[in-house]
């Protein structure tokens, strides 16, 4: 970009030499001096209640200083406010296998774990949910008593527009069934945490978290403490992918342990309890009809979804809604209807994984194109490009949009692919598909509603010359310590390494919510140049006062503050920061971010809503072997609108990266369960809670990446940028399946795409029937009234008319919520 | 001389170059040995089922998965870890060249690929994109997709290589 020094230059991440010289210290990295070591009591039961629980036994083991059980943790727990269903340990049932319901707190962890043997727990196994289907066919037994009825957590429903009457004068309607299988993020590090006590008696505990705000508040309101009682430091995490983005119990148990042992207590999850902890991609059932014109216009949509949640709420009430929120922000619908069911079932929960709720709905939406543009005789490529959203449209839904350079990206990978000498052209067992995807630049509300700062940032700089930066952001390899370093080395005219960063602790930075959403580089970004920009007008004032140089005159780069006319004229950033510390006294600033009130006033609208939101639009070309059904990506064309990159060595390690995990959703991995035999508990279990079975990509499976950074400046975004560590996972698995099409023939409207299961469409497909392998119908759900909202082409005002008005919220912060709607309480966003 | 399960096992090794003794229950891998007894945390563990490559260390020059390792197998060997790869202050060129391509972004199996590497390129200096992609691929990597790191190797090479033509 014109004029920048830092912003947009490929440069070494800040974080960098930490990184390759392994002194980047993760939560299990930490030892302190006595430190014990817990282990959890598991259940091997998916449905059951507790009878007894006898710890007598494991109470006289060696090494034994604390047991722990559910009578010891009376508050249940919960990232969100609406469904706080976890007890730390489980109290009077189990709901899933693995779920804790003793820790043992040892001085080994070996004597933790054989300690863990000696307690009895008496079981009395209830019927199990395995899917979604017998949640809705049994309401009995509960799994909670919480939720809409029966084993359905959660019941969406809104339209906007006559969907009916616009399907109905549709020239075409298309209906189709798909299925997305769950997985899990493979986080690299195994969740750990470790809490102590400071020399003072205050609790501290350090967690792989990407969400150290949250959890404040949940350890500090499980265990019935004052908030600024607890210190929660995000320790770097080793992978996140919202995999840590929940409040676990097990940091809750350690909390509470140091409480009451008064030394360090340490957990390490191995990596089957990681496969048990979970929160990963939803399994959803989908089915979405659409009316379009005889040109392939989009009239209206109706999507169904039903969502298998697991054992507990985590943000499934969320995660329901982004199945749903998102359909509308690419191409242009007129009219929509989403309906979406969450249902509890005992396996481990559901949550949030990269993409959040939005690669099912978006596989299913992106693979249907494809089917019409086949029916019309339309290019695919071009049936995407005449039905873009327009750059600050409203959509139906509300959705307020921003800039959108989809446009370009899809021109970009049709003429680097050479989708037009390709497409459907390619020998019999070669073919090449194309999709495209958005995604939000950080959610709009908080998870507990309140009008305060999405993001907070402060300055301190001294007479050393050092600024020091501290913010609530947690560094998950994303780089947002490196997001947070340039744009304030930009505007200071320092280097980026120069600036010492003090991330993550609730104790010394000011809250940003977490690493979620992509939140972190717009929100704690926009902080951070507010923070930033006051810096600057502070020294400014003092070097113009010192030199006699008007402050607009006064540039900041490489270490200096001169004058732009004569840049001799000037001081060394040091000197500058000494002069301006002389006038204004110590030199603090601080910078806030908050996102803009949001247009959606209907129930449910707090979920899509985004200050913006990012474009992607991918071709993939796959080779598909007829006699096995195996697939081989030969090459990825990718190009996502970014807005502007940052660091672009960073920016397209999150493209390459989202590609990898989305190639890997695509083709091999799923979070399968099984059913043991009635004689062993007949219980669900994982099928591979391990890193060999789970099959993940190694380096063997990687294809080329042809990656393209889009950057037309977003106004709203920190030096124009946006998002980019979720949005480019999202278009790829459509785009191989609809390349497999190309190639073959055949539909697989599911994922994972196998082999077994292409290799079966194929047979189908010799023996004449329908090629397709995929989901054949969804079920008939009761879904009661719908939220009626007029979309902005109809006169409505983002109200649905046929609701009841809302009570005034209050939170257990005691943070008094304006009543209403989601977005009256939220103010404005705080410009630069 | 085997010692029984309750007694601590002792052994002498090498490590980065460090002549070590050590004491340690007798059941310990070499992870838990370097990470527990000599507070060597860079190397990481990810699975300690020897799935995941995140624990990779070099022992006699060779890379090995170091929660497959028992300790009381390590006695007289090098053991090479992350901590021993750079020149006292100068990092080594995978090390410049991983942090400058964008390999390392939440650097958690970071120290496992370094190590590999180094074996890789000690023995093929100018090793191609194949064999770079054939001895990394047991090391898994969850953010990156790998092509950052493969790039990071080949800058170092053709840098070590440069060096060694001076």
């Amino acid at each position: 970009m014109s004029g920048h020094r830092v912003v947009g230059k490929p440069r070494r991440r800040v974080d960098g030499r930490a990184k390759v010289t392994g002194q980047t210290r993760f939560a299990d990295d930490l030892q302190f001096p006595r430190t014990l070591h817990c282990k959890l009591l598991r259940s091997p039961h998916p449905h059951a209640r507790i009878v007894s629980i006898d710890t007598s036994h494991a109470n006289l083991a060696p090494g034994v200083h604390l047991i722990l059980t559910g009578r010891d943790f009376p508050v249940t727990f919960g990232i969100l406010p609406v469904s706080m269903d976890e007890e730390p340990l489980c109290r009077d049932k189990v709901r899933m296998v693995g779920d804790a319901v003793a820790a043992v707190i040892a001085a080994t962890e070996e004597e933790a774990a054989a300690a863990c043997e000696l307690i009895d727990v008496a079981y009395e196994p209830l019927k199990t949910i395995a899917d979604p289907l017998e949640a809705l066919a049994n309401e009995e037994p509960r799994i909670h008593d919480h939720g809409d009825h029966g084993n359905v957590h959660k019941k969406v429903a809104l339209e906007f527009g006559d969907v009916d009457a616009s399907l109905a004068a549709a020239d075409h309607v298309f209906d189709d069934t798909f299925f997305y299988e769950g997985n899990t993020h493979l986080a690299l590090e195994q969740h750990a945490a470790v809490a102590l006590l400071d020399p003072d008696g205050r609790l501290t505990l350090h967690s792989s978290t990407q969400v150290p705000h949250y959890v404040h508040r949940q350890v500090a309101r499980a265990l019935e403490i004052p908030a600024h009682k607890l210190r929660v430091v995000a320790a770097p995490n080793g992978g996140g992918f919202g995999g840590k983005t929940d409040v676990f119990n097990h940091e809750i148990i350690v909390a509470k342990a140091a409480l009451i042992t008064g030394r360090p207590v340490r957990i390490c999850l191995t990596r089957e309890e990681v496969f048990l902890c979970h929160r990963g991609r939803h399994p959803v059932l989908m089915r979405l009809r659409t009316g379009v014109k005889s040109d392939g216009s989009i009239v209206a949509m109706d999507l169904e979804t039903l969502l298998d949640g697991g054992a507990y709420g985590s943000y499934g009430v969320a995660s329901t809604f982004y199945t749903g929120q998102l359909q509308t922000v690419t191409y242009h619908v007129p009219r929509y209807r989403f309906r979406g069911c969450r249902t509890f079932t005992n396996k481990p929960p559901c949550g949030p994984k990269r993409g959040h709720g939005t690669p099912q709905p978006r596989f299913g939406q992106e693979v249907q194109l494809d089917k019409i543009a086949i029916a019309l005789g339309r290019d695919p490529a071009d049936l995407r490009l005449q039905q873009l959203e327009q750059p600050g449209a409203l959509t139906a839904n509300y959705m307020r949009l921003g800039t959108i350079a989809l446009k370009q990206c899809i021109e970009k990978v049709v003429e680097g692919s050479g989708w037009r000498d390709k497409w459907q052209r390619l020998p019999d067992g070669r073919g090449i598909g194309i999709a495209c995807s958005a995604y939000l630049c950080g959610a709009g509300l908080p998870i507990y509603w309140n009008d305060l700062p999405h993001s907070g940032v402060q300055l301190k700089l001294d007479r050393s010359g050092l600024v020091t930066l501290f913010c609530g952001a947690t560094e998950v390899g994303q780089g947002s310590d490196d997001v947070l370093a340039g744009i304030v080395a930009e505007v200071l005219g320092v280097a980026p390494h120069e600036i010492k960063l003090l991330t993550g602790d609730t104790d010394l930075t000011p809250v940003d919510l977490g690493s979620y959403s992509s939140r972190v580089t717009l929100m704690a970004g926009n902080a951070a140049i507010q923070a930033a920009e006051r810096a600057r007008a502070i020294i400014a004032a003092g070097v113009s006062a010192k030199l006699g140089i008007p402050e607009d005159r006064l540039v900041f780069a490489d270490g200096r503050v001169f004058d732009a006319e004569d840049p001799a004229q000037g001081l060394s950033f040091q000197d500058a920061v000494i002069v301006a510390e002389g006038k204004h006294g110590i030199i603090g600033t601080t910078g806030s971010y908050r996102p803009a009130v949001s247009a959606a006033k209907y129930k449910g609208g707090g979920v899509g809503p985004s200050p913006s939101y990012s474009y992607s639009a991918s071709v993939v070309e796959v080779e598909v072997d007829r006699t096995s059904g195996w697939v081989e990506v030969k090459k990825v064309w990718i190009a996502h609108d970014i807005g502007i990159a940052l660091n672009p060595v960073l920016a397209r390690g999150q493209v390459e990266g989202s590609v990898y995990m989305a190639l890997g959703e695509a083709l091999m991995e799923e979070s399968a369960m099984r059913r043991l035999p009635a004689r062993l508990s007949n219980a669900l279990v994982h099928k591979f809670p391990s890193m060999l079975e789970y099959k993940s990509p190694t380096t063997m499976e990687m294809p080329e990446i042809e990656t393209y950074l889009i950057e037309e400046p977003e106004p709203d975004g920190p030096f124009g940028a946006k998002e980019v560590g979720q949005g480019p996972l999202l278009p790829i698995m459509p785009a191989i399946a609809n390349a497999i099409f190309d190639a073959v023939g055949v539909r697989i409207d599911e994922i994972p795409i196998t082999p077994d299961k292409i290799f079966k469409a194929l047979r189908e497909q010799a023996q004449g029937r329908s090629p397709r392998v995929g989901p054949d119908s969804f079920p008939a759900i009761e879904w009661g009234e719908v939220s009626i909202v007029p979309p902005p082409s109809e006169g409505g005002d983002g109200r649905a008319i046929n609701e009841k008005p809302r009570k005034s919220k209050v939170v257990d912060s005691g943070v008094r919520l304006a009543p209403d709607s989601p977005g009256a309480n939220v103010g404005d966003g705080v410009k630069r | 001389m085997t010692p029984s399960i309750n007694e601590n096992a002792r052994i002498t090794l090498t490590v980065n170059g460090e002549s070590k003794d050590v004491l340690f229950a007798p059941n310990k891998t070499l992870l838990e040995v370097l990470r527990e007894d000599l507070c060597l945390t860079g190397t990481k563990h990810g699975c300690e089922l020897g799935e995941c490559g995140a624990c990779a260390v070099l022992m006699n020059g060779r890379p090995v998965l170091s929660c497959l390792v028992l300790g009381l197998e390590c006695d007289g060997a090098t053991v090479e870890t992350i901590e021993g790869l750079a020149d006292d202050a100068r990092l080594h060129p995978l090390q410049e060249a991983f942090a400058d391509c964008g390999a390392a972004q939440c650097g958690y199996c970071t120290p496992g690929f370094l190590v590999t590497a180094k074996a890789l390129l000690d023995e093929r200096p100018s090793a191609t994109r194949g064999e770079i992609t054939e001895a990394l691929s047991g090391n898994l990597c969850r953010c990156t997709g790998y092509i950052q790191i493969f790039e990071a190797v080949e800058e170092a090479a053709a840098k070590m290589d440069a060096k060694e033509n001076e």
